[in-house]
C-alpha cells in the first residue's frame, strides 16, 4: 500500500543511528515513498554507513548527490559536510555553506527546503541528538502542512534535539523506537 | 523558510535575476535556486529589510549595494588541504607529471579566498616546482581576491589545517609557513609571489590561456546542468593534452558532455586527465 506522503525527512544526530536501523525495515518499496536522511556525521565513515543501512531495507540506499532526482523507494543519505536542499523540480542540490548551529548537514535546512516543495506530502521526523538542529526547520515544515514526527524524548540516548522540538513545534505524532506500529499507520493512508 | 521576518516568494527571486541582468549584466538565472533563494533571505534578514520591495529598490538603485550583494550571495567557505586524499593524490600522481613541464600553469577557478591556492602552493615549494609555476586564481566576486592577495587567513583555523596538511602527506612543520599576528597567520610571501589574481566569471567569460592543471572544486555544485556544461567546455578547451582537472569531493564529470574526452586517474579521486 502506497504511503500519503511523497518524502519522508529523517534528521537524527548523537544516538540516532539504533532508531533509523529500526525504522527503515519498515520502509518498503510498496510504500512508493522517497526518504532523506541527514545525519551529523564525520567525515570518515561515508561508504560504510551506506552499506550498514542498505542492509536493511529493500529500499535503494544511497549517498545522496548532487541534482539526484528523488524517487520512490529510494533512500538518500546527507553526506558529511554538505547541506542537502530540495528544488522545486524534486531533485536534490548540495550545498557548501556555511554552518547552521553548528551543522553541516543543517537539518533545519532540509526540513525547510522540502516543504516547500513538497508542504501536506511531505513527513518529518527528528531523532535523538544533542543540539537544537531541527527544530526551526520543524516549524517551518509544520507552517507549509508538512506531518511532524518527534522521537519521544522519553526515548532517545540523547534527549536534548527532540525535546526541544516538543517543547516548541506541536507535533503530530511521538514515537517510540520499541513500538513503530503508530509510526507505520501514521504513514500509510 | 524559516528566516525571521523576511518573507520572499519565487517570483520575488525571478525578479532580482532579471534587474541583475538588466541593470548590471550578471546572470545567476543558472544557478540552483533552492540555494539562491536562500542566500538572498539571509542577506535581506542580515541587513533589515522589511520588505522585498525596499531591498529591490535598493539593489537597483545602489551600485555599492549590487557589490555587496555579490560578496554575500556567492557562498565563499573555503579551507586549507580540504579532503587529505585529494591533496595526497596530487602530491603523489598529478605533480610528479608536471615536474616535467618547463613552466607549469595551474588555473583555481573559483579560488574563493585563496586556502586552496595557498595550499596548492605548499606543495610546490616542497617539490621544489613554485618557482616555474604560476597560480592564477579567478573569481566572481572581487572581495575574496583581496585576500588572497593578502595571504592572511584565521590563526584559529590552523590546527585543523595543520592536521589536513600532515595527513594529505606534509612533513613540515605546518607553522613554518606563516607567522602569528594577533588572531590571523599570514603566509609567507615566497608563496603568494607566483599567484596572479583576476576577477572572471565563469557564466560569461572566456578561456584566457593554457592550463597543466584546473581546479574548480565547489563551484559547479551550485550551477543547473547546462551551466555545468558551458563551464566544463570552457576547462575543456583552457587545458593543454593530458592536462588535469580537479573537481570538488561530490561533483563528477559522469554524465557530462566532455566526459568522454577525460580519464580519470586511478585512485578514483575527483581528478581526470584530457586523453583528447
Ligand atoms: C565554496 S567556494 C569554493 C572555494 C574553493 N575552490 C574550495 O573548494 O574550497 C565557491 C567559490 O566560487 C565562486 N563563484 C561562484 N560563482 C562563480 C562564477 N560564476 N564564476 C567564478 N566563480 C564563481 C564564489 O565566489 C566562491 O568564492
Amino acid at each position: 500500500m502506497a504511503a500519503r506522503f511523497d518524502l519522508l525527512v529523517i534528521g537524527g544526530s548523537a544516538g540516532s543511528l539504533s532508531v533509523v536501523m529500526k525504522i527503515i525495515p519498515l520502509l518498503k518499496p510498496s510504500l512508493n515513498l522517497a526518504t532523506v536522511i541527514v545525519f551529523h556525521r564525520k567525515q570518515s565513515d561515508d561508504s560504510a554507513l551506506i552499506e550498514v543501512l542498505a542492509g536493511r531495507t529493500d529500499c535503494r540506499v544511497k549517498e545522496a548527490d548532487d541534482k539526484d532526482d528523488l524517487l520512490p523507494a529510494h533512500i538518500y543519505v546527507a553526506p558529511a559536510d554538505y547541506h542537502v536542499l530540495i528544488e522545486k523540480n524534486k531533485t536534490i542540490t548540495l550545498d557548501f555553506s556555511e554552518k547552521i548551529n553548528y551543522s553541516r548537514p543543517s537539518i533545519d535546512l532540509s526540513f525547510d527546503s522540502a516543504a516547500e516543495v513538497y508542504g501536506p506530502r511531505l513527513a518529518c521526523l527528528l531523532l535523538s541528538g544533542a543540539n537544537a538542529d531541527g527544530v526551526d526547520g520543524l516549524l517551518s515544515a509544520k507552517r507549509q502542512g508538512a506531518f511532524i514526527m518527534v522521537q519521544n524524548p522519553s526515548t532517545a540516548e540523547v534527549p536534548y534535539m527532540p525535546q526541544q522540538a516538543v517543547e516548541k513545534v506541536s507535533c503530530d505524532l511521538l514515537i517510540d523506537p520499541d513500538n513503530l506500529k503508530e509510526f507505520l499507520a501514521a504513514i500509510l493512508e | 523558510m524559516f528566516v525571521e521576518g523576511v518573507s520572499l516568494s519565487d517570483e520575488n527571486v525571478e525578479l532580482i535575476l532579471r534587474d541583475l541582468i538588466d541593470l548590471y549584466g550578471y546572470d545567476f538565472t543558472n544557478y540552483s535556486r533552492a540555494s539562491i533563494k536562500r542566500r538572498i533571505l539571509r542577506l535581506m534578514s542580515n541587513d533589515r529589510f522589511l520588505s522585498f520591495a525596499e531591498f529591490r529598490y535598493r539593489l537597483k538603485n545602489d551600485p555599492e549595494y549590487f557589490k555587496r550583494f555579490v560578496e554575500q550571495i556567492t557562498v565563499n567557505v573555503t579551507e586549507m588541504f580540504r579532503d587529505v586524499q585529494f591533496y595526497k593524490t596530487l602530491r603523489e600522481v598529478v605533480l610528479p607529471v608536471l615536474a616535467t613541464k618547463p613552466i607549469i600553469r595551474i588555473w583555481h577557478a573559483g579560488c574563493s579566498t585563496g586556502e586552496e591556492v595557498y595550499s596548492m602552493a605548499i606543495l610546490l615549494a616542497e617539490t621544489n616546482l613554485l618557482d616555474k609555476s604560476l597560480l592564477y586564481a579567478t573569481d566572481i566576486n572581487p572581495a575574496v581576491l583581496e585576500k588572497v592577495r593578502a595571504g592572511i587567513f584565521p590563526l584559529a583555523q590552523m590546527k585543523q589545517y595543520s592536521e589536513n596538511y600532515i595527513a594529505s602527506g606534509g612533513k613540515k612543520d605546518f607553522s613554518s609557513y606563516y607567522t602569528a599576528q594577533y588572531n590571523a597567520a599570514k603566509f609567507d610571501e615566497t608563496l603568494g609571489k607566483k599567484i596572479v589574481l583576476a576577477t572572471h566569471n565563469l557564466v560569461s567569460d572566456g578561456s584566457f590561456n593554457e592550463f597543466q592543471l584546473i581546479l574548480c572544486r565547489n563551484v559547479m555544485i551550485y550551477f543547473d546542468k547546462p551551466l555545468q556544461d558551458r563551464a566544463l567546455r570552457l576547462f575543456y578547451e583552457s587545458l593543454e593534452m593530458l592536462g588535469y582537472l580537479a573537481l570538488g569531493s561530490k561533483e563528477t564529470l559522469k554524465f557530462t558532455d566532455i566526459s568522454a574526452m577525460f580519464r580519470q586517474v586511478e585512485n578514483r579521486e575527483k581528478i581526470w586527465k584530457k586523453v583528447m
